[in-house]
């Protein structure tokens, strides 16, 4: 696999995974932090914020290493799909097995105008997914995928 | 009872369902209602209102069911219209069928009708099903049905089959009695009377939940048995047709090269008599699998129980090359005895240029045959602890559900090789089944 070239989804794709764990992570932290601060000492309260900073700094590092994680590459025959840390993954859905592509898009993706590539296959348990793409990039990659699916089907 | 009807009516005018299909559709719940009915009047001396009534909503919504579906067969499409207040329009591509199963359950026998079902591969989509038809006509109809499936004339008369294996139902019988789920049930009895006897203070409870267990295990045997009994393969030009049942009677019919995998299982207790059973998946839709209430479902064998030459053989006819042997090697590196300790012993996998097959198990193996080309797609997948063991998991998906083939807990060369070859061999697959 070493021959193939990677690409990365949108780095709006990460803005949008930073915004979603600054807008979860910091008012609990404040939230945390007051309660503690309020019912005990001031004290608790710097240190449960220290604890908060820390915590989401670290889900940060990890949500940052799972978008890194992300690729997907178009080879001649078949999409090639890489995802996790923990866990890695990588399926290789030939073009001629797509039965059809969804393209979607969340609140949070649609602020960065971004969008999410799914391939369904006749087998259920195929999981292939492109997430995080320029909606641009993803309208192209579907109308790519769509054509080169159309040129090479196979029957079941 | 309409009889068959001229061929020339069947294709382009709207035909309804058989007039007799509401009461077989409510068959079996008004039996059941009528009983109650009858047992409780018997008893109170009073007839059975509330019963009644429901019988008589069971039949009405049958008979509404009944007129507002219509049917045919135009333009390589089976179209059915239904529905009272939603109407709903199945327009079915004949093309696309993976199969088309003639199911009669015993009601429906009684009257001399069969259900005719569409089987399709799209997921979620609703069931195309004709229930009930006369059964000269439902034969014709699967004929018709098969005919443009296969892009003949619709009015190409049915192909003669040629019955090829026939599995006694003494042997069906002996199999679910020497099924794993059965003597679950004989080791239930066997515990309820030693408890009973050991300890006669808690004979009730301990005997209740017993024989409650034992129960369920024959109810299910005694349903598998039922299922499959005089089970017959027989071969068409358009297709294997599966046949069996004793109260419910199916014909299910497979077109050729619609296999999408093959299971061939060697259970613990089929040993001394050297039985072996094969199960075979299509790419059906979850709903026709389970069968809603109104449709009736089918088994899932290939070949319920025979030696092993029978299903060598038959297995070579529905998948040619397919040989069935457990892999030869074991393909799972050391540090594998350490995830599945247990399944390491068979966890094997190997291919050649048109089948692959991985063989599963912990006490005795069983192999998934898949052709190369029906691959859908190839994943890998390595977790945390994997990677520390430089171990890799490749799983094989094809557009049945029952199996997946997998190669679990390979050591992370072997894995990458998979990954890296398996999809090139597909398409080449592929390309010579097209060929």
């Amino acid at each position: 696999m070493s021959d193939v070239v990677w690409r990365s989804p949108s780095t709006g794709m990460w803005r949008a995974r930073r915004l979603v764990l600054l807008l979860i992570g910091v008012p609990t932290t404040a939230v945390v932090a007051i309660v503690v601060g309020v019912a005990g000492a001031a004290p608790a309260g710097a240190a449960a914020a220290a604890v908060g900073a820390v915590a989401t700094a670290v889900v940060g590092w990890l949500l940052w290493r799972r978008y890194r994680a992300w690729g997907y590459a178009e080879r001649a025959d078949d999409l090639l799909i890489r995802r996790g840390i923990m866990v890695r993954r990588l399926s290789v859905v030939p073009y001629g097995r797509m039965q059809f592509i969804d393209v979607t898009a969340g609140p949070i993706d649609r602020m960065y105008g971004l969008a999410t590539v799914q391939l369904h296959t006749a087998a259920a348990a195929t999981d292939a997914r492109i997430p995080g793409l320029d909606r641009a990039d993803a309208e192209l990659l579907r109308d790519h995928l769509a054509a080169l699916g159309e040129a090479r089907a196979t029957g079941l | 009872m309409t009889g068959p009807e001229p061929i020339g009516q069947v294709t382009d005018s709207w035909s309804r369902v058989h007039p007799l299909s509401p009461v077989v559709r409510a068959g079996r719940a008004v039996v059941g209602l009528l009983t109650i009915a009858g047992v409780n009047s018997a008893s109170q001396h009073q007839p059975p209102w509330d019963a009644l009534g429901l019988a008589v909503v069971a039949i009405v919504a049958g008979v509404v069911y009944w007129r507002v579906t219509r049917w045919r067969i135009q333009g390589g499409e089976l179209q059915i219209d239904t529905g009272l207040l939603r109407r709903q329009q199945i327009r079915v591509p004949l093309t696309q069928i993976q199969g088309v199963d003639l199911v009669r359950p015993l009601v429906a026998r009684m009257f001399g009708v069969a259900e005719v079902r569409v089987v399709l591969a799209s997921h979620g989509a609703a069931p195309a099903r004709l229930a009930y038809i006369a059964e000269e006509r439902a034969v014709s109809v699967r004929a018709r049905l098969l005919a443009i499936a296969h892009g003949l004339d619709a009015d190409v008369p049915a192909p003669p089959e040629r019955p090829i294996i026939a599995v006694p139902p003494s042997r069906i019988i002996a199999a679910g009695l020497a099924s794993a789920r059965f003597g679950f049930g004989i080791v239930f009895l066997v515990s309820g009377i030693v408890v009973g006897i050991a300890a006669p203070q808690v004979i009730a409870p301990a005997f209740t939940t017993f024989f409650l267990l034992l129960a369920l295990t024959l109810v299910a045997t005694g349903r598998q048995v039922s299922a499959e009994w005089d089970f017959r393969v027989a071969e068409a030009p358009d297709g294997l047709r599966l046949e069996s049942g004793l109260l419910q009677h199916r014909a299910e019919t497979v077109p050729y090269g619609r296999i999408q995998a093959v299971r061939w299982v060697e259970p613990l207790l089929w040993r001394p008599f050297g039985w072996v059973r094969l199960e075979f998946d299509v790419a059906r839709q979850r709903s026709a699998e389970r069968g809603d209430r109104q449709s009736a479902a089918t088994t899932k064998a290939l070949f319920p129980v025979g030696s092993r030459e029978e299903a060598r053989w038959l297995l070579a006819r529905v998948l040619p090359g397919a040989t069935g042997e457990l892999p030869v090697s074991c393909g799972v590196p050391a540090p594998a005895l350490l995830r599945i300790p247990l399944a390491r012993r068979y966890a094997r996998m190997q291919h050649d240029a048109t089948y692959l097959s991985c063989s599963t198990g912990r006490v005795r193996p069983s192999v998934v045959i898949m052709p190369l080309a029906k691959i859908q797609s190839v994943r890998w997948v390595q977790g945390p602890w994997s990677r520390k063991l430089n171990l890799a998991s490749v799983y094989v998906d094809t557009a049945g559900h029952r199996y997946t083939g997998s190669a679990a807990f390979r050591g992370v060369d072997e894995a990458q090789q998979l990954v890296a070859t398996l999809p090139g061999l597909a398409r080449d697959a592929r390309r010579a089944a097209r060929a």
